[in-house]
């Protein structure tokens, strides 16, 4: 079967996951990615690719960070966009998700933006939609955060060069984060020399041995000699619910130090999505500290996003 | 205008590097009453590149001169999309006020030095902005010329030029068939 994020080309018309995406098509993004960055510098940060295309934001899930990046990628790009929280709005009436996309695709809407807490929303909407109109996958459910796996990887290649001799340590609750799940894939393909997951054994999947990834319970281990530590948020529902006794346990042994960090190589960079839970999975003294490259994602995450915005929207139908 | 010419093969085309030696003596003209310290060159990817360095070096240029990849600006993205290998735009000078000569290999349609200027006024408002081209082949499909060409050379309407460079940084130019 044909991957379902491609056409009948091969060219990259929505983008779901990051599973299964060749390392060139993956390279090609972050190639393009990094051709947007000096936009920043300019008097006009925008450029006309997207003029007259119509951008949804669809947030059935809340998440300020990856709108807005979302939002100012599009209008970067020139795009008209429009912002939908929809837990609010018809979802909350009853309308079903193909209706809500049936009713904004008679606006002419041109790419969906999708946010969703059901694992396969994007790919759903993907399956409906007309062969000209795309869809980009910001989160879904415990599934893919894809423009958060690239914009991981572009962090990466920004400071490393090179993905090849790399170390790369994915830290915390492996078992719910799409984005740890994103990175995997995509470290994968890229070609790191070896991935890490690391934390309590009821907050990682199984599966993982079978994926390439060496599995770590004891952090020390688990983050000795990396040349990248991603850190994941540790989701506060999680907590009590029999999976962890208590935020401050979990610091104790999975809360990225200064002295942890130690164990890690000289010039080891430390990452996070975001929101960060200070004191729970990261010490403000990492956060805030040299090692920390967890701002820059954001800015990079601009750049990625146009790139992804451009390359779907440039397939042909 | 363009003259016109029969169709070219390899052994009738112009020589680049004659082509390159009219151009430079073309821009020179172009540019001596321009204050030197408010003239940059910019050269457009890949082929407007190789020669506006060249030409940066043999005028012995002391602004540093800019690059410019115009994929973002281009007015086929609707039926082409991105191009595959998009290369950062360069322009490390403020161009407000500035004399701007664009460089480009093949001046023919227009459209590449529509989007081009329309990409540089994003980056400010320069005081004047002039073409030069290596090869002027006609069949403009906008108001624009160029005030330095290397050559006027008007091939078959199926073929392209296609500008090379060697490792020693000489110029070759080559003709190629559009039709697949």
């Amino acid at each position: 079967m044909r991957n379902p994020q491609l056409n009948r080309h091969g060219e990259l018309t929505h983008l779901i996951t990051t599973e299964g995406l060749s390392r060139d098509i993956l390279t090609h993004i972050l190639d393009t990615a990094q051709t947007f960055v000096p936009l920043a510098e300019r008097d006009v940060k925008k450029v006309p690719l997207l003029r007259g295309k119509s951008v949804f934001n669809l947030f059935f899930e809340n998440s300020t960070r990856t709108l807005t990046t979302f939002e100012i990628a599009a209008k970067r790009l020139s795009a008209d966009v429009f912002n939908l929280n929809i837990n609010v709005s018809s979802a909350a009436k009853g309308e079903t998700l193909l209706d809500t996309i049936a009713n904004l695709s008679a606006m002419q809407a041109d790419l969906f933006v999708v946010r969703h807490q059901a694992s396969g929303a994007p790919y759903l909407i993907a399956q409906h939609v007309a062969p000209h109109v795309h869809v980009i996958n910001a989160g879904d459910g415990r599934h893919a955060h894809p423009t958060q796996g690239l914009l991981d990887m572009y962090t990466i290649r920004h400071f490393k060069k090179d993905f090849s001799n790399l170390t790369v340590a994915v830290v915390g609750d492996v078992l719910h984060s799409r984005v740890a799940r994103s990175n995997i894939h995509a470290l994968t393909t890229l070609g790191v020399a070896e991935v890490r997951a690391v934390g309590p054994l009821t907050l990682l999947p199984s599966g993982l041995d079978q994926m390439g990834v060496r599995v770590f319970t004891d952090m020390n281990e688990g983050i000795k000699g990396a040349d990248v530590i991603i850190m994941l948020r540790l989701q506060n529902e999680r907590m009590g619910a029999a999976l962890l006794p208590s935020s401050h346990e979990y610091f104790k042994h999975y809360g990225l130090t200064q002295e942890k960090l130690a164990l890690a190589k000289a010039d080891c960079i430390v990452m996070h999505p975001g929101p960060m839970n200070r004191g729970v999975e990261i010490d403000s003294a990492v956060a805030d500290g040299p090692h920390s490259v967890i701002l820059n994602q954001v800015t990079f995450g601009i750049a990625v996003r146009m790139a992804v915005m451009s390359i779907v929207a440039g397939a042909s139908a | 205008m363009a003259t016109k010419t029969p169709a070219y093969t390899a052994a009738t085309l112009p020589d680049a590097e004659t082509l390159y030696g009219n151009l430079l003596a073309a821009v020179r003209h172009a540019i001596e009453h321009l204050p030197p310290e408010l003239m940059h060159l910019i050269g457009i990817h890949s082929g407007g590149a190789w020669l506006a360095q060249r030409l940066h070096k043999d005028l012995g240029l002391a602004q540093p001169m800019g690059t410019l990849d115009i994929s973002f600006y281009r007015d086929d993205f609707e039926k082409i999309g991105l191009h595959s290998q998009v290369m950062p735009s360069e322009i490390s000078f403020s161009v407000a006020g500035k004399h701007l000569v664009l460089v480009d290999d093949v001046l023919y349609t227009g459209r590449t030095i529509r989007a081009a200027m329309n990409e540089l006024f994003d980056y400010g408002r320069p005081a004047s902005i002039r073409l030069a081209v290596l090869i002027d082949r006609g069949g403009r499909e906008l108001p624009i010329a160029a005030v330095a060409v290397g050559g006027f050379i008007d091939p078959a309407p199926v073929a392209s030029f296609v500008l090379s460079q060697t490792q020693a940084g000489a110029f070759v130019l080559t003709i190629e068939s559009k039709e697949h």
